[in-house]
């Protein structure tokens, strides 16, 4: 796999619809060979981006190059790319084996090379035998292979996916998500994959592009997304995460002094070189399974709840305990059995506090 | 913004053609109401001749009178016969639903002068209903009073509309929520009540559509009146054809059927305004 | 299956009813090709004995032969203008348009205007542009009655027509015209083909519209409107009625069955 940075540059990509701003003057480069994210809530852009990148919708301005050349205004049939749609769109009319070969027909290809690359594709997508089949006998989850097989077939270099997953139930996604990973190593194609599911995102890519508003708020592997969110809005949308509004009240030794809600004063580690000034309201986030829980007092600075809520979900438990100072309950995911009404004490270790803008 | 402009064009042979073959014609048929029959040829100076002779004679009186009732009647019967057979077929026919639908639908496909025909044929003096009544040796005469009356009318007529009135009263009922039904029985309404309180009125807009399906096509049928109406059943498209044939006054025919379908119009609003207004204080 | 308690008195009471119901909607046209096979000239009862000798006599009939032709060729122009028409609209308003509601309720205004009304309008504008009565203009006036049943035909087709279809289509490397052809007309094809089959039904019985507008050639409905002040050319018509009645019957039943095709068919209504 062949590491060529700015295989795909995306520059200053805008589309407006009516007064909306669906995309919002996006700037990506996404690397060849990468399984590549767009994550974001409804309306975040997202789709508009990929559509454009397919050539769906054209952009009002920006440009879009992919392995060196600009295709901003190249027509979808004529693009490197190719796409495995949300509703899937397989033709009704024609069998799982035409379908497949739909996209071969414009290449002038052989009759023999398209079959060849029809039966290649059946394997690779373990629907050996299915050719003659008819769409409104396949599953859910087969008419998703086959259009994956459909576009992959004709061996793009980028391959666009919106919201694939989407319609399949819990079991059969996992599964999917496992196999769609192994075979993009397998192809070595650039993935780029659409998705408002942020387990999904974290678990199947390179890198993620957390977008909101037409805007792309942060890009990043999903480890470093997940333990160093740059924003409030990446942190809250990507796992659960507790906030606590905190002003700054010192510098010290290369560590930040907080005075934070119902915490009191707090020490942080500051993740950017940003320019931190006394006084500035700033956020104090940790996330739940980093908060420490017991029945006891610990060692060490602490808080006292109360349980208000227990969710149960197998391998943790998710509590939300109230406590004096603040508002709304904390969220914390930890192993003893607590019961509601329960009287516990939070704790948490040196440096689990990320440093936030407010 | 060139895809609006594609969608148009698409779209603009037929609102070409829409707009000569009936914006057109509808314009001059106006425009013909307000004028008059000289002799031969018609005087295009605009004038309320036309529509003062039919307000005040009462022979065209008498003529619309007549129409709007025998096509409210009509209109009624079709829709009291009908309602039940809708009835059956959104909550009854379960499987046989399609099969039921299409039995109902094909005689309104077949064409509209043979069945009236027939009815002529079964009306008639030695006609279907007086032969087997004589063989039966139930009368020995047989019976005038079937043909060539505006009853034979309105009997034809809510035979000939039938399916108008099934399929929207069929379409109303079938998208009727069947968990309210189950609710209201819940909270207390035996099948009688539940259908007064809950299904008729959740139906009203499927009735109201088809009263209106029937009644404006009934009152300006032509074929029904003239083939089984006789002199006493002739209706008002009777009168206007005759403005087009021998009588050859096309102004006067033009506002006689302008004056129609205003007066259809007006009674088919108020009519439904009536009926939901009724509806509405069902409780 | 509903969850209502249906006592099977009152069920057998209204499946009763149906019966009833549907055998009076059919009895009176039933009725036509039972006397077309009675050997009287009076349609009466008792029927006298069996006999073909009417469709004979009907099929040598000149004048209907030659209005029978000049039904198909006014019903074939028909159903194929308005079926074009009617696709490259319902093309349009299934994907939403502004001014899609005005424009669907000026196209389906003829089917609340009466005939008599229709007619006489275009008998008018026909006149006043010195356009002679003729088959063409029967053709012109049957137009703007199928169109709103082409139009709702082709609609409902193209309501349940992904639009990604095409987008893959194209996204998989064929020109928009291409994708035309492999995806969207063989998609839409059953819709065409029951929009031609109603359209030529609708034109084919219309009496009032071709009586205003046929002048001196004439259609079926027109021929036999003028049969009918002949007693004695009674059953000659009811031989003719019986075959036209059996022929659409089955032209219905097929063109509903074609436009069910693919489509969901428990969530439509009759048409």
């Amino acid at each position: 796999m062949t590491e060529s940075a700015n295989f795909i540059c995306i520059d200053g990509l805008s589309k407006r619809f009516g007064a909306t701003r669906a995309v919002d003057r996006v700037t990506l480069d996404i690397s060849q060979g990468e399984f590549f994210s767009l994550l974001g809530p409804s309306g975040c852009g997202k789709t508009t981006l990929l559509r454009m990148i397919g050539g769906f919708t054209f952009p009002d301005t920006g440009t879009i190059a992919i392995d060196g050349e600009d295709v901003t205004a190249t027509p979808p049939n004529k693009r490197p790319t190719n796409m495995v749609f949300q509703s899937y769109a397989i033709f009704p009319h024609l069998n799982v084996r035409d379908n497949i070969a739909y996209g071969l027909k414009p290449e002038g290809l052989t009759r023999a090379e398209r079959d060849k690359r029809v039966a290649q594709a059946l394997d690779l997508i373990a629907l050996k035998g299915y050719g003659e089949r008819r769409p409104d006998q396949l599953s859910g989850g087969e008419r998703q292979r086959v259009a994956l097989a459909r576009a992959l077939v004709k061996r793009p270099k980028v391959l666009l996916l919106d919201e694939p997953l989407g319609a399949l139930d819990k079991r059969l996604r996992e599964a999917m998500q496992i196999e769609l990973r192994q075979l993009q190593r397998e192809v070595g194609i650039t993935f780029l994959f659409v998705t408002h599911d942020q387990d999904e995102a974290l678990a199947m890519s390179d890198r993620v592009a957390v977008m909101d508003q037409g805007r792309v708020l942060q890009v990043a592997d999903p480890k470093t997304l997940y333990e160093s969110p740059n924003s409030r809005a990446v942190a809250d949308f990507i796992g659960t995460m507790n906030f606590f509004e905190a002003r700054l009240i010192g510098i010290a030794g290369g560590k930040i002094l907080l005075e934070a809600e119902a915490l009191g004063r707090l020490e942080v580690s500051p993740p950017h070189h940003t320019v931190y000034t006394p006084g500035m309201p700033l956020v104090a986030a940790i996330r739940p399974e980093k908060l420490l829980l017991s029945r006891e007092p610990p060692s060490g600075s602490w808080l006292n709840g109360r349980v208000i809520s227990a969710a149960y979900f197998g391998e943790r438990s998710h509590f939300q305990v109230t406590i004096q100072g603040r508002a709304s309950p904390v969220v914390v995911a930890a192993q003893i059995n607590a019961a509601i009404g329960d009287s516990v004490y939070l704790s948490w270790l040196p440096d689990s506090f990320l440093l936030l803008p407010a | 913004m060139r895809d609006r402009f594609g969608a148009y064009l698409l779209i603009s042979p037929a609102m070409v053609v829409l707009a000569f073959t009936l914006a057109a014609p509808l314009a001059l048929l106006v425009a013909y109401s307000f004028w008059s029959q000289q002799g031969l040829s018609v005087d295009t100076h605009p004038t309320w001749s036309q529509y003062a002779a039919i307000a005040t004679r009462d022979v065209y009186r008498v003529l619309f009178l007549r129409s709007i009732a025998i096509s409210s009647l009509a209109t009624l019967l079709t829709i009291l016969l009908a309602f039940p057979m809708a009835y059956f077929v959104a909550f009854r026919a379960g499987k046989s639903k399609f099969v039921w639908l299409l039995l109902l639908t094909i005689p309104f496909w077949t064409s509209y002068l043979l069945r009236v025909f027939a009815w002529k044929v079964i009306l008639g003096y030695n006609g279907v209903i007086n032969s087997s009544l004589i063989g039966l040796k139930l009368i020995s005469q047989p019976l005038q009073i079937l043909l060539y009356t505006p009853a034979a009318v309105v009997v034809t007529l809510t035979h000939a509309y039938a399916a108008f009135a099934i399929l929207p009263i069929y379409v109303s009922l079938e998208k009727i929520d069947r968990s309210l039904l189950d609710a209201a029985a819940d909270l207390g309404d035996g099948p009688v009540r539940r259908f007064f309180r809950v299904t008729l009125p959740l139906s009203l807009p499927g009735i109201i559509a088809a009263a209106v399906l029937v009644f404006i096509p009934a009152t300006g049928d032509y074929v029904t009146p003239a083939l089984v109406g006789g002199s006493d059943g002739l209706m008002v498209a009777n009168i206007i054809q005759v403005q087009f044939g021998r009588a050859d006054n096309w102004p006067l025919g033009a506002a006689l059927a302008v004056g129609s379908l205003v007066l259809v119009a007006a009674l088919a609003f108020f009519a439904v305004q009536a009926a939901r207004f009724a509806t509405a204080r069902i409780r | 299956m509903n969850g209502m308690q249906v006592q099977s008195k009152h069920g057998a009471g209204l499946a009763a009813y149906a019966v009833l119901y549907v055998a009076f909607l059919y009895a009176p046209v039933l009725l036509l090709p039972l006397f077309s096979f009675n050997d009287s000239v009076f349609i009466a009862f008792p029927l006298v004995g069996f006999t073909t000798k009417w469709y004979a006599a009907m099929a040598q009939d000149e004048e209907m032969r030659a209005a029978l032709l000049n039904t198909m060729k006014v019903g074939v122009a028909v159903s194929l203008a308005a079926t074009i028409l009617g696709l490259l609209a319902a093309k349009i308003l299934a994907r939403g348009l502004p001014g899609r509601r005005l424009f669907l309720g000026a196209a389906n205004l003829p089917l609340f205007i009466p005939d008599i009304v229709l007619g006489i309008a275009l008998l008018i504008l026909v006149t006043r542009l010195n356009i002679p009565l003729s088959l063409n203009s029967v053709i012109l006036g049957h137009i703007v009655i199928c169109l709103p049943f082409a139009i709702a035909v082709l609609i409902s087709r193209f309501d349940g027509f992904d639009a990604s279809l095409e987008e893959a289509s194209r996204d998989l490397g064929e020109t928009a015209w291409m994708t035309f052809w492999r995806v969207t007309f063989p998609l839409v094809l059953p819709g065409i083909v029951a929009s031609l089959l109603l359209s030529f039904i609708v034109s084919f019985d219309d009496f009032l519209i071709a009586f205003f507008l046929c002048g001196t050639d004439t259609t079926l409905p027109v021929y036999i409107w003028g049969e009918l002040r002949f007693p004695y050319k009674l059953p000659n018509v009811l031989a003719l009625g019986a075959t036209i009645l059996a022929a659409s019957a089955v032209l219905i039943a097929f063109a509903e069955w074609i436009r069910r095709l693919g489509t969901n068919g428990a969530k439509e209504i009759g048409f």
